[in-house]
């Protein structure tokens, strides 16, 4: 046993050196210098100096006015970007069918004359709890009630969708979503702008 | 499946192929000590390394010696591990202040990341010091995945040496798979996922402004964190105003790059690479997803070349690739088709250009279905176990594709070097059961099959079921164990045996709703994985000594050619039938139940 001791023990000294500080080190120094803004969150600084955000992470909206996006599982409140998790509810499990009615509900109390049915991911809690996307239909599904919240014309708010649309990278990967926050963020703009 | 799933998984199909044979002849060439660029720039850094630790490279070793090395590094790995969990909070890199891990989770741990098996019991950014996550987990990511891939050479070396009673220098192994294979793909892979989003930062986590300030009802509780009621006993609650959103940050893209590479899976951040900042675009997906099959997949064309045929090595990965691709078709559908019991409450989940629709609870809108349900079927067929979605919320079968591929051993493709090796025993047994029909002693690539050979294969097929079914049987049986179960019903069940069949063949993906972060669990799954590991490394190792003592015989009339069409039914049969016999009444409790309950609209009723 002792024999193999000692170049276990240097090996894996050696190899710790290389894998769990030179390697980490030298990505940190590099992304730090080449992808300054990836590499620390990919943070949305406004003029003020100020965080409002991340691009990738989302954030909780509850209020008429805004797009809501996926329901959030984290703890103890909802886009807790400090601590991500899933509900993890299994598909027969009846928590899991109380949920999905309860935010079905809270949808058309907020809007009662839209009928039509609801777009799946607008009910189902995401992954991570974190989602920053929701999917177009998703964002179709809640013009009519921004449109009576704010007050604006429901085509202005249809192109709004339209432009802030990430579409599939090279026409293949992934799914076509809405980025909820950047949305939001243009309604209060077109707020500020008409209200000038 | 849609059209535009159909695309993106083909797409996937074919680059993983393509990659295939560039990186296998790199590998073969890494192994056998032939110029590959790297190990020539780098040959003084190695030669280095032997010096200083006293490993003379060209000595070889028998497979008791093998077996040993492999034994002491990978305990030190553990011990270390264990070790900066219990002092993290004594030592640098911690600007969240964590506390020492608890012993039991520590352990759990240490152990997870030391047979790469990864299964996590803690959540990422609030359990783990940067320190710990880089120094500790990062480092077992390489080393593990090294152990596996030098004990598959070892065994290769069984079959191309003849008459030898060594199998190769085992620091030699580990040293090359890590400073020649895993740590310039990583490297790589790291840099491009920063570019994409994935956070590389010593910073503490980040404070930003939400645009909507948020409020809710917390239950009120006195200073010893005990609820608070009113003079009629109902629980108080007290309203909390959040404006801020703190982000968990952290040097995670250098970890990421290694978890997917290495087959290890162990996440930076809690939620594995459903988190955005672990998996921010579909591009940094789908290189994560090739990452998971990119090794174990051209092993199999170094496989060929190590031993002079090249076809052999084809052979098994078409296998591979051939279940594969049947299983993700079965989970990808299932997925597709959602969950009925939604459709009822006035859920749209049909497929239109305007949405992913399908069962999309714990999955992330940038993904769908189809990247979510690929994944999960790679993760597993891997000993990969990293998830970019909720396996727990998936359908029943969709849920089931994942777990009957660990419980097939691990040997689609399976882990780096151990997932190979794996579906070489079960070769060895296909081989054989051809030889009792047709009436010869068996032989595999030129080795005769004798009684020895087909004990040591018999241990290795046996281990992790008995672990799985044992392991389940008995958690089921005690209260701790049925304490930890999240969903009521048959689901219920399944989180269990997923536990066990994920720690009884290192793959580390879980039914997350499962509290596993309990003593019981934490030694059980433990204890599964170290069995599992090294109660099929050993025999591998004696089985790599016995066949590289033999002499190879000279292929003949009555020789079993191995690489026909014939043999890659016989072999996947074999596979299949071990598989399927072994877990169909396990399955047939807890995934194919609920399927029925759930196409009979019922849900299972706990109150």
């Amino acid at each position: 046993m002792s024999i193999y001791l000692k170049p276990a023990a240097m090996l894996f000294m050696l190899l710790t050196l290389i894998t769990g500080v030179i390697y980490p080190g030298l990505v940190t120094a590099l992304a730090q210098l080449m992808f300054t803004e990836q590499a620390n969150g990919s943070l949305i600084i406004n003029e003020q100096g100020h965080a409002k955000g991340s691009v990738l992470i989302g954030q909780p909206f509850t209020a008429n006015r805004y797009f809501w996006g996926r329901p959030s599982a984290t703890g103890p409140h909802p886009y807790n970007a400090a601590a991500s998790a899933g509900s993890n509810l299994g598909p027969t499990n009846p928590a899991l069918i109380d949920a999905v009615s309860a935010r079905i509900k809270a949808l058309q109390d907020a809007d009662p004359t839209n009928k039509a049915p609801v777009p799946v991911d607008l009910v189902t809690a995401s992954a991570s709890g974190l989602d920053p996307h929701i999917s177009v239909a998703a964002a179709a599904y809640q013009i009519n009630r921004i449109a009576k919240a704010r007050q604006i014309d429901a085509v202005k708010l249809r192109e709004l969708v339209d432009a802030l649309t990430e579409n599939r990278l090279w026409q293949v990967f992934g799914e076509p979503r809405v980025h909820v926050l950047r949305l939001n963020v243009a309604l209060d703009e077109l707020k500020r702008k008409s209200g000038q | 499946m849609t059209a535009q799933g159909f695309l993106q998984i083909s797409i996937y199909f074919i680059v993983l192929l393509v990659s295939v044979k560039p990186l296998g002849i790199y590998m073969a060439r890494i192994y056998q000590d032939e110029p590959a660029v790297l190990n020539r720039w780098f040959s003084c850094v190695e030669m280095r390394i032997y010096r200083l630790c006293g490993i003379k490279p060209d000595l070889d070793m028998r497979w008791q010696h093998y077996a040993l090395a492999l034994l002491v590094f990978n305990l030190l790995g553990l011990l270390v591990v264990y070790g900066l969990q219990r002092c993290q909070d004594l030592l640098p890199l911690n600007p969240q202040r964590f506390s020492a891990v608890a012993p039991d989770s520590a352990f759990n741990t240490a152990v997870s990341f030391a047979t790469n098996t990864n299964w996590q019991g803690y959540g990422g950014e609030n359990t783990m010091s940067y320190l710990t996550q880089m120094l500790g987990l990062s480092v077992q990511n390489f080393l593990s995945a090294a152990s596996g891939m030098a004990v598959l050479v070892a065994l290769i070396r069984g079959f191309s040496r003849r008459n030898s009673n060594s199998i190769g220098n085992f620091w030699v192994d580990v040293t090359r798979s890590t400073l020649y294979i895993l740590l310039p793909l990583s490297f790589i892979l790291a840099l491009v996922l920063v570019n994409q989003g994935v956070v590389q930062t010593f910073k503490p986590y980040a404070s930003v402004s939400l645009q909507e300030v948020l409020t809710y009802q917390t239950p009120k509780v006195d200073e010893y964190g005990k609820a608070v009621a009113d003079a009629e006993g109902r629980p108080l609650t007290e309203i909390v105003t959040v404006s801020e959103q703190n982000l968990a940050l952290g040097p995670a893209a250098s970890q990421i790059a290694i978890k997917q590479l290495g087959t290890n899976g162990g996440g930076f951040f809690s939620v594995n690479s459903a988190h955005p900042f672990e998996n921010p675009t579909p591009l940094t997906n789908f290189l994560e997803m090739l990452a998971i099959l990119l090794i174990p997949a051209a092993l199999c064309y170094t496989f060929g070349l190590m031993i002079g045929d090249t076809r052999q090595g084809w052979l098994i990965l078409g296998v591979m690739t051939l279940v594969l691709a049947a299983l993700v078709f079965v989970a990808v559908s299932a997925e597709q088709n959602g969950n009925p019991l939604l459709t009822a409450s006035g859920v749209d989940q049909r497929a239109s250009i305007q949405q992913a629709g399908g069962n999309m609870e714990g999955k992330e809108a940038r993904f769908g279905i189809a990247n979510s349900a690929l994944w999960a079927v790679l993760t597993t067929a891997a000993s990969n176990g990293s998830v970019n979605s909720m396996h727990d919320s998936f359908t029943p079968i969709g849920g089931m594709v994942p777990m009957w591929l660990m419980q097939l051993g691990e040997v689609i493709f399976g882990g780096v070097g151990s997932g190979l090796y794996g579906m070489i025993v079960f070769a060895i047994v296909a081989v054989f059961i051809a030889g009792l029909m047709i009436g010869r002693t068996p032989e595999y690539l030129g080795k005769k099959i004798e009684a020895y050979e087909m004990k040591m294969t018999a241990l290795i097929i046996l281990i992790p079921p008995f672990l799985v079914l044992g392991g389940t049987a008995l958690a089921l049986m005690t209260d701790a164990g049925k304490a930890a179960i999240f969903n009521p019903g048959p689901h219920g069940f399944s989180e269990v045996l997923y536990a066990f069949s994920s720690a009884g063949n290192n793959n580390g993906s879980a039914f997350g709703g499962l509290a596993a972060n309990v003593p019981f669990y934490n030694f059980m799954l433990g204890l599964a994985m170290l069995i599992s590991r090294y109660g099929l490394m050993i025999p591998v190792l004696a089985l790599a000594g016995s066949l590289a003592a033999k002499t190879i015989v000279p292929v003949g009339a009555g020789t079993l050619p191995t690489h026909t069409p014939l043999f890659a039914v016989l072999l996947i049969i074999t596979v299949v039938m071990v598989g399927a016999l072994t877990f169909v009444p396990a399955l047939a409790l807890g995934p194919v139940v609920e399927h029925l309950q759930m196409t009979g609209h019922y849900s299972f009723n706990a109150r």
